[in-house]
Protein backbone atom coordinates (compact mmCIF):
# COMPACT_ATOMS: atom_id res chain seq x y z
CA UNK A 1 0.00 0.00 0.00
CA UNK A 2 2.47 2.46 -1.37
CA UNK A 3 1.37 5.72 -2.30
CA UNK A 4 4.13 6.98 -4.99
CA UNK A 5 4.38 10.62 -5.26
CA UNK A 6 3.16 11.27 -8.54
CA UNK A 7 -0.10 9.79 -7.77
CA UNK A 8 -0.04 12.46 -4.93
CA UNK A 9 0.01 15.16 -6.95
CA UNK A 10 -3.30 13.73 -8.19
CA UNK A 11 -4.77 13.71 -5.45
CA UNK A 12 -7.71 16.56 -6.03
CA UNK A 13 -8.81 19.31 -3.45
CA UNK A 14 -12.60 17.21 -2.19
CA UNK A 15 -10.65 13.77 -1.15
CA UNK A 16 -8.12 16.34 1.02
CA UNK A 17 -11.00 17.93 2.52
CA UNK A 18 -12.65 14.62 3.01
CA UNK A 19 -9.50 13.25 4.22
CA UNK A 20 -8.87 15.49 6.83
CA UNK A 21 -12.80 15.03 8.02
CA UNK A 22 -12.33 11.48 8.48
CA UNK A 23 -9.08 12.23 10.67
CA UNK A 24 -10.98 15.12 12.38
CA UNK A 25 -13.53 12.84 13.65
CA UNK A 26 -11.71 9.98 14.81
CA UNK A 27 -9.77 12.64 16.57
CA UNK A 28 -13.37 13.72 18.32
CA UNK A 29 -14.31 10.23 19.04
CA UNK A 30 -10.66 9.24 21.23
CA UNK A 31 -10.33 12.96 22.64
CA UNK A 32 -14.17 13.53 23.13
CA UNK A 33 -13.93 13.74 26.76
CA UNK A 34 -11.33 16.58 26.55
CA UNK A 35 -13.45 18.50 23.41
CA UNK A 36 -16.65 18.38 24.86
CA UNK A 37 -17.73 21.67 26.72
CA UNK A 38 -20.22 20.09 28.70
CA UNK A 39 -21.85 16.58 29.80
CA UNK A 40 -23.46 14.52 27.28
CA UNK A 41 -26.13 13.13 29.52
CA UNK A 42 -26.70 15.83 31.79
CA UNK A 43 -29.24 18.38 31.40
CA UNK A 44 -30.83 21.44 32.95
CA UNK A 45 -34.26 21.80 32.83
CA UNK A 46 -34.04 25.59 32.96
CA UNK A 47 -32.23 25.62 29.73
CA UNK A 48 -34.24 23.66 28.05
CA UNK A 49 -34.62 23.85 23.98
CA UNK A 50 -31.80 26.54 23.38
CA UNK A 51 -31.12 27.50 19.52
CA UNK A 52 -27.99 27.32 17.91
CA UNK A 53 -25.80 30.55 19.01
CA UNK A 54 -26.60 32.51 15.53
CA UNK A 55 -29.96 32.25 15.69
CA UNK A 56 -32.14 34.43 17.96
CA UNK A 57 -32.09 33.33 21.57
CA UNK A 58 -28.89 31.48 21.49
CA UNK A 59 -26.60 30.94 24.21
CA UNK A 60 -22.48 31.51 23.47
CA UNK A 61 -22.37 28.22 26.01
CA UNK A 62 -24.12 26.16 23.74
CA UNK A 63 -23.07 26.82 20.32
CA UNK A 64 -25.33 24.13 18.74
CA UNK A 65 -28.15 24.79 20.84
CA UNK A 66 -30.04 22.01 23.27
CA UNK A 67 -32.14 19.26 22.93
CA UNK A 68 -35.70 18.67 24.94
CA UNK A 69 -34.27 17.95 28.17
CA UNK A 70 -31.64 20.74 27.97
CA UNK A 71 -28.44 18.78 27.21
CA UNK A 72 -25.82 20.34 24.68
CA UNK A 73 -26.27 19.09 21.43
CA UNK A 74 -22.76 19.58 20.39
CA UNK A 75 -21.38 17.63 23.52
CA UNK A 76 -23.56 14.87 22.51
CA UNK A 77 -22.42 15.38 18.84
CA UNK A 78 -19.31 14.90 20.05
CA UNK A 79 -19.43 11.81 22.53
CA UNK A 80 -21.80 10.66 19.82
CA UNK A 81 -18.46 10.22 17.03
CA UNK A 82 -17.36 7.53 19.79
CA UNK A 83 -20.01 5.24 19.63
CA UNK A 84 -20.38 5.17 15.52
CA UNK A 85 -16.62 5.01 15.63
CA UNK A 86 -16.78 1.73 17.67
CA UNK A 87 -19.39 0.18 16.02
CA UNK A 88 -17.30 0.77 12.85
CA UNK A 89 -14.37 -0.55 14.09
CA UNK A 90 -15.68 -3.37 15.76
CA UNK A 91 -18.06 -4.74 12.78
CA UNK A 92 -15.61 -4.11 10.17
CA UNK A 93 -13.09 -6.34 12.63
CA UNK A 94 -15.02 -8.95 13.14
CA UNK A 95 -17.15 -9.45 10.21
CA UNK A 96 -13.70 -8.84 8.11
CA UNK A 97 -11.72 -11.47 9.71
CA UNK A 98 -14.33 -14.26 10.04
CA UNK A 99 -15.47 -13.51 6.41
CA UNK A 100 -11.71 -13.39 5.40
CA UNK A 101 -10.52 -16.56 6.70
CA UNK A 102 -13.88 -18.54 5.50
CA UNK A 103 -13.07 -17.21 2.36
CA UNK A 104 -9.99 -18.15 2.46
CA UNK A 105 -10.26 -21.61 3.47
CA UNK A 106 -12.98 -22.22 0.54
CA UNK A 107 -11.08 -20.89 -2.17
CA UNK A 108 -7.81 -22.75 -1.17
CA UNK A 109 -9.58 -26.49 -0.31
CA UNK A 110 -12.46 -26.45 -3.11
CA UNK A 111 -14.99 -28.84 -2.96
CA UNK A 112 -17.57 -29.57 -0.87
CA UNK A 113 -15.67 -26.88 2.30
CA UNK A 114 -16.13 -24.59 -0.95
CA UNK A 115 -19.65 -25.34 -1.83
CA UNK A 116 -20.88 -24.91 1.54
CA UNK A 117 -19.49 -21.67 2.37
CA UNK A 118 -20.45 -20.17 -1.01
CA UNK A 119 -23.99 -21.14 -0.21
CA UNK A 120 -23.83 -19.75 2.80
CA UNK A 121 -23.12 -16.60 1.37
CA UNK A 122 -25.97 -16.59 -0.76
CA UNK A 123 -28.21 -17.19 2.05
CA UNK A 124 -26.85 -14.23 3.48
CA UNK A 125 -27.04 -12.02 0.77
CA UNK A 126 -30.80 -13.11 0.29
CA UNK A 127 -32.28 -11.95 3.64
CA UNK A 128 -32.81 -8.36 4.17
CA UNK A 129 -30.77 -6.95 6.89
CA UNK A 130 -33.75 -4.66 8.28
CA UNK A 131 -35.85 -7.97 9.06
CA UNK A 132 -33.11 -9.66 10.74
CA UNK A 133 -32.51 -6.52 12.91
CA UNK A 134 -35.74 -6.15 13.72
CA UNK A 135 -35.55 -10.08 14.67
CA UNK A 136 -32.57 -9.27 16.91
CA UNK A 137 -34.68 -6.67 18.74
CA UNK A 138 -37.32 -8.58 19.94
CA UNK A 139 -35.26 -11.48 21.02
CA UNK A 140 -32.40 -9.36 22.91
CA UNK A 141 -33.95 -5.88 23.15
CA UNK A 142 -31.49 -2.92 21.29
CA UNK A 143 -28.32 -2.87 22.65
CA UNK A 144 -24.65 -2.29 21.58
CA UNK A 145 -23.93 -5.79 21.24
CA UNK A 146 -26.40 -6.31 19.45
CA UNK A 147 -26.14 -4.31 16.41
CA UNK A 148 -22.63 -5.62 16.18
CA UNK A 149 -23.38 -8.66 15.75
CA UNK A 150 -26.47 -8.10 13.66
CA UNK A 151 -24.01 -5.84 11.53
CA UNK A 152 -21.15 -8.60 11.20
CA UNK A 153 -23.93 -11.20 9.84
CA UNK A 154 -24.56 -9.05 7.11
CA UNK A 155 -20.94 -8.31 6.25
CA UNK A 156 -18.86 -11.26 6.66
CA UNK A 157 -20.16 -12.42 3.35
CA UNK A 158 -18.73 -9.74 1.30
CA UNK A 159 -15.31 -10.33 2.70
CA UNK A 160 -15.84 -14.05 1.76
CA UNK A 161 -16.62 -13.64 -1.68
CA UNK A 162 -13.85 -11.15 -2.21
CA UNK A 163 -11.07 -13.27 -0.23
CA UNK A 164 -11.89 -16.42 -1.99
CA UNK A 165 -11.59 -14.83 -5.62
CA UNK A 166 -8.23 -13.55 -4.58
CA UNK A 167 -7.09 -16.91 -3.50
CA UNK A 168 -8.35 -19.03 -6.37
CA UNK A 169 -6.30 -16.19 -8.37
CA UNK A 170 -3.06 -17.17 -5.85
CA UNK A 171 -3.42 -20.86 -5.04
CA UNK A 172 -1.91 -22.12 -8.35
CA UNK A 173 1.22 -19.87 -8.88
CA UNK A 174 4.70 -21.56 -8.34
CA UNK A 175 5.73 -19.84 -4.67
CA UNK A 176 2.78 -21.48 -3.39
CA UNK A 177 3.64 -24.98 -5.29
CA UNK A 178 6.94 -25.33 -4.15
CA UNK A 179 5.60 -24.41 -0.48
CA UNK A 180 3.74 -27.17 -0.85
CA UNK A 181 6.40 -29.35 -2.01
CA UNK A 182 8.71 -28.01 0.63
CA UNK A 183 6.21 -29.74 3.04
CA UNK A 184 4.20 -26.90 4.45
CA UNK A 185 1.25 -27.32 6.76
CA UNK A 186 -1.97 -25.68 4.90
CA UNK A 187 -2.49 -23.83 7.67
CA UNK A 188 1.04 -22.26 7.14
CA UNK A 189 0.55 -21.58 3.54
CA UNK A 190 -2.56 -19.83 3.83
CA UNK A 191 -0.95 -17.70 7.06
CA UNK A 192 2.29 -16.93 4.99
CA UNK A 193 2.00 -16.99 1.77
CA UNK A 194 -1.70 -16.59 0.44
CA UNK A 195 -2.97 -14.58 3.59
CA UNK A 196 -0.51 -11.20 2.98
CA UNK A 197 -1.12 -11.07 -0.47
CA UNK A 198 -4.80 -11.22 -0.80
CA UNK A 199 -4.63 -8.37 2.26
CA UNK A 200 -4.74 -5.23 0.38
CA UNK A 201 -8.00 -5.57 -1.33
CA UNK A 202 -9.47 -6.56 1.67
CA UNK A 203 -8.34 -3.61 3.54
CA UNK A 204 -9.98 -1.39 0.78
CA UNK A 205 -13.12 -3.26 1.19
CA UNK A 206 -13.02 -2.53 4.66
CA UNK A 207 -12.57 1.27 3.89
CA UNK A 208 -15.09 1.44 1.66
CA UNK A 209 -17.32 -0.46 4.20
CA UNK A 210 -16.82 2.71 6.88
CA UNK A 211 -19.70 4.71 4.90
CA UNK A 212 -21.89 1.54 4.58
CA UNK A 213 -21.48 0.96 8.78
CA UNK A 214 -22.70 4.21 9.88
CA UNK A 215 -25.55 4.54 7.58
CA UNK A 216 -26.95 0.82 8.87
CA UNK A 217 -26.04 1.46 12.93
CA UNK A 218 -27.99 5.27 12.30
CA UNK A 219 -30.63 3.61 10.32
CA UNK A 220 -31.10 0.94 12.93
CA UNK A 221 -30.51 3.39 16.04
CA UNK A 222 -33.06 6.42 14.14
CA UNK A 223 -35.47 2.96 14.59
CA UNK A 224 -35.29 2.28 17.98
CA UNK A 225 -33.63 -1.03 17.15
CA UNK A 226 -29.89 -0.22 17.86
CA UNK A 227 -28.34 1.69 19.94
CA UNK A 228 -30.34 2.20 23.44
CA UNK A 229 -31.77 5.42 23.84
CA UNK A 230 -29.83 7.13 26.42
CA UNK A 231 -26.03 6.64 24.88
CA UNK A 232 -25.47 9.86 23.04
CA UNK A 233 -25.55 8.61 19.26
CA UNK A 234 -26.45 10.10 16.00
CA UNK A 235 -29.36 8.17 14.64
CA UNK A 236 -30.68 8.14 18.31
CA UNK A 237 -30.67 12.33 17.89
CA UNK A 238 -32.33 12.50 14.71
CA UNK A 239 -34.68 10.31 16.18
CA UNK A 240 -35.24 12.48 19.31
CA UNK A 241 -35.16 15.55 17.35
CA UNK A 242 -37.86 14.26 14.40
CA UNK A 243 -41.20 14.70 17.12
CA UNK A 244 -39.90 18.37 17.50
CA UNK A 245 -38.89 18.87 13.89
CA UNK A 246 -41.34 22.33 12.95
CA UNK A 247 -40.42 24.03 16.58
CA UNK A 248 -36.72 22.49 17.15
CA UNK A 249 -34.65 22.48 13.72
CA UNK A 250 -31.19 21.87 15.20
CA UNK A 251 -32.25 18.57 17.35
CA UNK A 252 -32.59 16.49 14.21
CA UNK A 253 -30.45 18.59 11.15
CA UNK A 254 -27.49 19.05 13.16
CA UNK A 255 -26.90 15.44 13.88
CA UNK A 256 -28.40 14.89 10.02
CA UNK A 257 -25.70 16.92 8.83
CA UNK A 258 -22.94 15.06 10.91
CA UNK A 259 -23.66 11.74 9.60
CA UNK A 260 -24.13 12.91 5.72
CA UNK A 261 -20.48 14.86 6.09
CA UNK A 262 -18.87 11.78 7.63
CA UNK A 263 -20.36 9.05 5.49
CA UNK A 264 -19.50 10.91 2.21
CA UNK A 265 -16.30 12.10 3.43
CA UNK A 266 -15.54 8.02 4.00
CA UNK A 267 -17.46 7.35 0.84
CA UNK A 268 -14.48 10.11 -1.33
CA UNK A 269 -11.59 8.22 0.65
CA UNK A 270 -12.67 4.71 -0.35
CA UNK A 271 -13.48 5.23 -3.64
CA UNK A 272 -9.80 7.44 -4.01
CA UNK A 273 -8.25 4.27 -2.37
CA UNK A 274 -9.70 1.82 -4.50
CA UNK A 275 -8.78 3.81 -7.34
CA UNK A 276 -5.48 4.31 -6.78
CA UNK A 277 -4.36 0.94 -5.07
CA UNK A 278 -6.23 -0.98 -7.13
CA UNK A 279 -8.07 0.08 -10.21
CA UNK A 280 -9.99 -3.52 -10.76
CA UNK A 281 -11.82 -3.28 -7.36
CA UNK A 282 -13.37 0.04 -8.75
CA UNK A 283 -17.37 0.00 -7.41
CA UNK A 284 -19.85 0.83 -10.26
CA UNK B 1 -33.06 -23.14 -18.67
CA UNK B 2 -35.45 -25.96 -17.20
CA UNK B 3 -32.79 -27.04 -15.29
CA UNK B 4 -31.30 -23.61 -14.56
CA UNK B 5 -35.73 -22.39 -12.86
CA UNK B 6 -35.41 -25.94 -11.03
CA UNK B 7 -31.93 -25.68 -9.86
CA UNK B 8 -32.85 -22.17 -8.41
CA UNK B 9 -36.40 -22.97 -7.47
CA UNK B 10 -34.82 -25.50 -5.09
CA UNK B 11 -32.07 -22.94 -3.57
CA UNK B 12 -35.45 -20.23 -2.95
CA UNK B 13 -37.30 -23.10 -1.04
CA UNK B 14 -34.13 -23.50 1.42
CA UNK B 15 -33.38 -20.47 1.72
CA UNK B 16 -37.38 -20.19 2.98
CA UNK B 17 -36.32 -23.03 5.30
CA UNK B 18 -33.97 -21.82 6.87
CA UNK B 19 -35.14 -18.95 7.52
CA UNK B 20 -38.24 -20.07 9.47
CA UNK B 21 -35.87 -22.49 11.49
CA UNK B 22 -34.27 -19.33 12.24
CA UNK B 23 -38.00 -17.17 13.15
CA UNK B 24 -39.24 -20.40 15.10
CA UNK B 25 -35.38 -20.77 17.54
CA UNK B 26 -35.83 -16.85 17.84
CA UNK B 27 -39.81 -17.42 18.48
CA UNK B 28 -38.57 -19.86 21.49
CA UNK B 29 -36.12 -17.45 22.62
CA UNK B 30 -38.09 -15.01 23.19
CA UNK B 31 -39.78 -16.95 26.72
CA UNK B 32 -42.44 -19.27 27.05
CA UNK B 33 -45.18 -19.24 24.44
CA UNK B 34 -47.38 -20.52 27.25
CA UNK B 35 -46.76 -17.70 29.41
CA UNK B 36 -47.45 -15.14 26.87
CA UNK B 37 -51.00 -16.48 26.82
CA UNK B 38 -52.31 -16.67 30.06
CA UNK B 39 -53.89 -13.99 31.81
CA UNK B 40 -52.89 -13.00 35.25
CA UNK B 41 -56.24 -15.10 36.23
CA UNK B 42 -54.52 -18.26 34.97
CA UNK B 43 -53.78 -21.23 37.56
CA UNK B 44 -50.51 -23.93 37.14
CA UNK B 45 -52.98 -26.22 35.22
CA UNK B 46 -53.76 -23.92 32.73
CA UNK B 47 -50.70 -23.76 31.94
CA UNK B 48 -49.92 -27.01 31.83
CA UNK B 49 -53.37 -27.34 29.48
CA UNK B 50 -51.72 -24.66 27.10
CA UNK B 51 -48.34 -26.15 26.86
CA UNK B 52 -50.41 -29.51 26.02
CA UNK B 53 -52.16 -27.99 23.47
CA UNK B 54 -49.70 -26.15 22.04
CA UNK B 55 -47.90 -28.96 21.57
CA UNK B 56 -45.05 -27.54 23.70
CA UNK B 57 -44.14 -30.65 25.64
CA UNK B 58 -42.89 -32.25 22.47
CA UNK B 59 -38.96 -32.30 21.47
CA UNK B 60 -38.43 -28.97 19.62
CA UNK B 61 -38.03 -30.54 16.01
CA UNK B 62 -41.43 -31.79 16.35
CA UNK B 63 -42.68 -28.02 17.77
CA UNK B 64 -41.29 -26.92 14.41
CA UNK B 65 -43.21 -29.00 12.67
CA UNK B 66 -46.44 -28.01 13.71
CA UNK B 67 -45.30 -24.37 13.61
CA UNK B 68 -44.32 -24.44 9.44
CA UNK B 69 -47.45 -26.38 9.27
CA UNK B 70 -49.62 -24.59 11.10
CA UNK B 71 -47.85 -21.17 9.13
CA UNK B 72 -48.23 -23.05 5.57
CA UNK B 73 -52.10 -23.36 6.11
CA UNK B 74 -51.86 -19.29 6.92
CA UNK B 75 -52.28 -20.19 10.85
CA UNK B 76 -49.09 -17.59 12.17
CA UNK B 77 -50.30 -17.14 15.89
CA UNK B 78 -52.08 -14.52 17.31
CA UNK B 79 -50.95 -10.60 18.30
CA UNK B 80 -50.79 -11.01 21.94
CA UNK B 81 -51.82 -7.52 22.41
CA UNK B 82 -55.62 -6.16 22.31
CA UNK B 83 -57.96 -8.12 20.73
CA UNK B 84 -55.49 -11.29 20.07
CA UNK B 85 -56.60 -11.01 16.48
CA UNK B 86 -54.67 -13.67 14.17
CA UNK B 87 -51.35 -12.57 13.04
CA UNK B 88 -52.08 -13.29 9.29
CA UNK B 89 -55.02 -10.70 9.75
CA UNK B 90 -53.22 -7.71 10.76
CA UNK B 91 -50.36 -7.96 8.62
CA UNK B 92 -52.94 -8.20 5.40
CA UNK B 93 -54.83 -5.48 7.00
CA UNK B 94 -51.56 -2.96 6.73
CA UNK B 95 -50.49 -4.08 3.28
CA UNK B 96 -52.37 -2.28 0.57
CA UNK B 97 -50.67 0.79 2.03
CA UNK B 98 -47.39 -0.64 1.65
CA UNK B 99 -47.90 -1.85 -1.53
CA UNK B 100 -49.30 1.63 -2.63
CA UNK B 101 -46.58 3.69 -2.12
CA UNK B 102 -43.48 0.89 -3.22
CA UNK B 103 -45.75 0.75 -6.79
CA UNK B 104 -45.41 4.96 -6.80
CA UNK B 105 -42.04 4.54 -5.82
CA UNK B 106 -41.43 2.08 -8.65
CA UNK B 107 -42.71 4.20 -11.43
CA UNK B 108 -40.93 7.21 -10.26
CA UNK B 109 -37.97 5.67 -9.96
CA UNK B 110 -38.22 4.12 -13.41
CA UNK B 111 -39.25 7.12 -15.20
CA UNK B 112 -36.60 9.58 -14.22
CA UNK B 113 -33.94 7.44 -13.48
CA UNK B 114 -34.57 6.26 -17.42
CA UNK B 115 -34.98 9.71 -19.17
CA UNK B 116 -31.94 11.19 -16.54
CA UNK B 117 -29.41 8.02 -17.70
CA UNK B 118 -30.18 7.81 -21.50
CA UNK B 119 -30.31 11.98 -21.80
CA UNK B 120 -26.83 12.27 -19.87
CA UNK B 121 -25.47 9.15 -21.97
CA UNK B 122 -26.63 11.02 -25.58
CA UNK B 123 -25.55 14.23 -23.86
CA UNK B 124 -21.81 12.86 -22.26
CA UNK B 125 -20.62 15.47 -20.75
CA UNK B 126 -23.21 17.94 -20.71
CA UNK B 127 -23.89 19.91 -17.66
CA UNK B 128 -26.62 17.71 -17.17
CA UNK B 129 -24.38 14.72 -16.97
CA UNK B 130 -22.37 15.97 -14.31
CA UNK B 131 -25.80 16.79 -12.31
CA UNK B 132 -26.89 13.34 -12.56
CA UNK B 133 -23.19 11.69 -11.76
CA UNK B 134 -23.13 14.48 -8.39
CA UNK B 135 -26.87 12.96 -7.66
CA UNK B 136 -25.55 9.59 -8.11
CA UNK B 137 -22.85 9.94 -5.42
CA UNK B 138 -25.14 11.98 -2.92
CA UNK B 139 -27.81 9.05 -3.66
CA UNK B 140 -25.14 6.59 -2.15
CA UNK B 141 -24.17 8.73 1.05
CA UNK B 142 -27.17 9.84 2.62
CA UNK B 143 -29.21 7.40 4.61
CA UNK B 144 -32.50 7.18 3.93
CA UNK B 145 -34.27 7.74 6.97
CA UNK B 146 -32.18 11.36 6.75
CA UNK B 147 -33.08 12.21 3.37
CA UNK B 148 -36.76 11.66 4.38
CA UNK B 149 -36.77 14.39 7.46
CA UNK B 150 -34.55 16.60 5.30
CA UNK B 151 -37.34 16.51 2.77
CA UNK B 152 -39.66 16.71 5.19
CA UNK B 153 -38.15 20.08 6.50
CA UNK B 154 -37.98 21.83 3.52
CA UNK B 155 -41.42 21.10 2.02
CA UNK B 156 -43.81 20.42 4.88
CA UNK B 157 -42.28 22.59 7.32
CA UNK B 158 -40.50 25.58 5.95
CA UNK B 159 -42.18 25.69 2.58
CA UNK B 160 -46.05 24.35 3.89
CA UNK B 161 -46.11 23.19 0.77
CA UNK B 162 -47.08 19.45 1.72
CA UNK B 163 -48.11 18.09 4.73
CA UNK B 164 -45.25 16.90 7.18
CA UNK B 165 -46.92 13.06 7.89
CA UNK B 166 -49.41 10.92 7.60
CA UNK B 167 -51.80 8.70 4.92
CA UNK B 168 -53.91 10.23 2.40
CA UNK B 169 -54.53 11.26 -0.90
CA UNK B 170 -52.30 12.44 -3.47
CA UNK B 171 -50.50 15.26 -1.29
CA UNK B 172 -49.43 12.85 1.21
CA UNK B 173 -47.91 10.59 -1.22
CA UNK B 174 -45.52 12.84 -2.62
CA UNK B 175 -42.42 13.01 -0.16
CA UNK B 176 -42.63 9.75 1.15
CA UNK B 177 -42.57 8.16 -2.67
CA UNK B 178 -39.41 10.57 -4.04
CA UNK B 179 -37.92 9.43 -0.79
CA UNK B 180 -38.20 5.90 -1.57
CA UNK B 181 -37.19 6.35 -4.99
CA UNK B 182 -34.36 8.73 -4.57
CA UNK B 183 -32.22 5.94 -4.43
CA UNK B 184 -33.52 3.89 -7.11
CA UNK B 185 -33.52 7.04 -9.65
CA UNK B 186 -29.62 7.32 -8.57
CA UNK B 187 -29.27 3.69 -9.29
CA UNK B 188 -30.92 3.08 -12.70
CA UNK B 189 -29.08 6.76 -13.62
CA UNK B 190 -25.91 5.44 -13.88
CA UNK B 191 -26.98 2.10 -14.67
CA UNK B 192 -28.81 3.59 -17.96
CA UNK B 193 -25.79 5.83 -18.55
CA UNK B 194 -23.45 2.72 -18.65
CA UNK B 195 -25.48 0.68 -20.78
CA UNK B 196 -26.45 2.93 -23.20
CA UNK B 197 -22.88 4.48 -24.29
CA UNK B 198 -21.66 0.57 -24.48
CA UNK B 199 -24.83 0.20 -26.85
CA UNK B 200 -24.36 2.84 -29.07
CA UNK B 201 -20.53 2.22 -29.46
CA UNK B 202 -22.11 -1.23 -31.06
CA UNK B 203 -21.77 -1.99 -34.93
CA UNK B 204 -25.45 -2.46 -35.35
CA UNK B 205 -25.79 1.12 -34.67
CA UNK B 206 -23.10 2.71 -36.54
CA UNK B 207 -24.64 0.62 -39.41
CA UNK B 208 -28.14 1.70 -38.74
CA UNK B 209 -26.70 5.26 -39.06
CA UNK B 210 -25.05 4.22 -42.27
CA UNK B 211 -28.31 3.83 -43.26
CA UNK B 212 -29.46 6.97 -42.81
CA UNK B 213 -31.88 6.52 -40.16
CA UNK B 214 -32.84 9.45 -38.05
CA UNK B 215 -31.37 10.12 -34.59
CA UNK B 216 -34.55 9.53 -32.85
CA UNK B 217 -35.13 6.36 -34.61
CA UNK B 218 -31.88 5.10 -33.94
CA UNK B 219 -31.87 5.46 -30.21
CA UNK B 220 -35.48 4.67 -29.45
CA UNK B 221 -36.07 2.21 -32.07
CA UNK B 222 -32.24 0.51 -31.77
CA UNK B 223 -30.04 1.62 -28.71
CA UNK B 224 -32.85 1.59 -25.93
CA UNK B 225 -34.02 -1.48 -26.50
CA UNK B 226 -31.20 -3.14 -25.69
CA UNK B 227 -29.70 -1.11 -22.95
CA UNK B 228 -32.38 -2.06 -20.70
CA UNK B 229 -31.43 -5.37 -20.20
CA UNK B 230 -29.05 -4.41 -17.58
CA UNK B 231 -31.89 -2.21 -15.73
CA UNK B 232 -34.06 -5.68 -15.24
CA UNK B 233 -30.93 -7.09 -13.20
CA UNK B 234 -31.55 -4.03 -10.82
CA UNK B 235 -35.16 -4.54 -10.23
CA UNK B 236 -34.06 -7.57 -7.35
CA UNK B 237 -31.82 -4.17 -5.50
CA UNK B 238 -35.58 -2.38 -5.78
CA UNK B 239 -37.14 -5.08 -3.71
CA UNK B 240 -34.57 -4.86 -1.00
CA UNK B 241 -35.01 -1.01 -1.53
CA UNK B 242 -38.59 -1.35 -1.03
CA UNK B 243 -38.73 -3.59 2.33
CA UNK B 244 -35.79 -1.47 3.89
CA UNK B 245 -37.60 1.70 2.50
CA UNK B 246 -41.01 0.52 4.07
CA UNK B 247 -39.82 -0.29 7.71
CA UNK B 248 -37.66 2.99 7.35
CA UNK B 249 -40.24 5.76 5.51
CA UNK B 250 -43.02 4.51 6.60
CA UNK B 251 -41.72 4.96 10.33
CA UNK B 252 -40.49 8.78 9.05
CA UNK B 253 -43.76 9.44 7.68
CA UNK B 254 -46.00 7.39 10.15
CA UNK B 255 -47.20 5.41 7.01
CA UNK B 256 -49.69 2.66 8.10
CA UNK B 257 -47.60 0.02 5.95
CA UNK B 258 -46.55 -3.38 6.59
CA UNK B 259 -43.00 -1.55 7.75
CA UNK B 260 -44.04 0.76 10.45
CA UNK B 261 -46.15 -2.42 12.13
CA UNK B 262 -42.93 -4.70 11.96
CA UNK B 263 -40.94 -1.57 13.66
CA UNK B 264 -44.16 -0.75 16.53
CA UNK B 265 -44.12 -5.15 17.39
CA UNK B 266 -40.68 -4.75 18.43
CA UNK B 267 -41.93 -1.65 20.72
CA UNK B 268 -44.70 -3.84 22.08
CA UNK B 269 -42.60 -7.22 22.22
CA UNK B 270 -45.37 -8.79 20.01
CA UNK B 271 -43.56 -11.40 18.76
CA UNK B 272 -46.00 -13.64 16.69
CA UNK B 273 -46.81 -10.51 14.37
CA UNK B 274 -42.74 -9.61 13.56
CA UNK B 275 -42.62 -13.32 12.52
CA UNK B 276 -45.81 -13.04 10.22
CA UNK B 277 -43.98 -9.88 8.55
CA UNK B 278 -40.61 -11.63 8.51
CA UNK B 279 -41.58 -14.74 6.60
CA UNK B 280 -43.99 -12.84 4.35
CA UNK B 281 -41.12 -10.50 3.38
CA UNK B 282 -38.59 -12.85 3.11
CA UNK B 283 -40.53 -15.10 0.91
CA UNK B 284 -42.35 -12.35 -0.93
CA UNK B 285 -38.46 -11.26 -1.72
CA UNK B 286 -36.84 -14.69 -2.47
CA UNK B 287 -39.20 -15.18 -4.95
CA UNK B 288 -39.15 -11.61 -6.61
CA UNK B 289 -35.43 -11.93 -6.81
CA UNK B 290 -35.63 -15.54 -8.42
CA UNK B 291 -38.12 -14.36 -11.14
CA UNK B 292 -36.04 -11.62 -11.81
CA UNK B 293 -32.94 -13.71 -12.74
CA UNK B 294 -35.27 -16.19 -14.88
CA UNK B 295 -36.75 -12.82 -16.52
CA UNK B 296 -33.26 -11.66 -17.08
CA UNK B 297 -32.20 -15.01 -19.04
CA UNK B 298 -35.47 -15.25 -20.90
CA UNK B 299 -34.85 -11.52 -22.33
CA UNK B 300 -31.22 -11.90 -22.90
CA UNK B 301 -30.66 -15.46 -24.78
CA UNK B 302 -27.31 -14.60 -24.00
CA UNK B 303 -27.28 -15.76 -20.92
CA UNK B 304 -26.95 -19.25 -20.64
CA UNK B 305 -27.23 -20.42 -17.25
CA UNK B 306 -27.28 -24.26 -17.90
CA UNK B 307 -23.97 -25.20 -19.17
Amino acid sequence: MIIKRAQLKKIKAPIIVAGIIGLFFIVTAIFAPLIAPHEPLKGSLSERLIPPVWQKGGDPSHILGTDILGRDVLSRLIYGTRTTLAVCVLAIFISGTIGSLLGMISGYFGGWTDIIIMRAVDMVLSIPVILLALLFAIVFGPSFLNIIVVISLILWSQYARMARGETLKIKELDYVNLARTAGCSHARIMARHILPNIASPLVILATLQVGTVIILESSLSFLGVGIPPTTPDWGNMVAEGRSYIVSAWWLCMVPGAAILLTVLSFNLVGDFLTDYINPELRRE
Amino acid sequence: MQRYIAQRLVQAVVTIFLMSIIVFLMGRMTGDPATLLMSQYSTEDDRIEITKRLGLDKPLPEQYLIFITDALHGDFGRSVKGDRRPALEIVLERLPASLKLAAVSLVIGLLFGLALGITSAIKRGSALDTAARVFALFGQSIPVFLLGIVLMYVFAVLLHWLPTSGYGGFKYYILPAITMSWFTVAAITRLARTSMLDVLNCEYIKLARIKGLSESVVILKHALRNSLIPVITFMGTFFVIMITGAVVIETVFSWPGIGRLAVETVMDRNFPILQTIVLFMTTLYIFANLFVDILYAYVDPRIRYDK
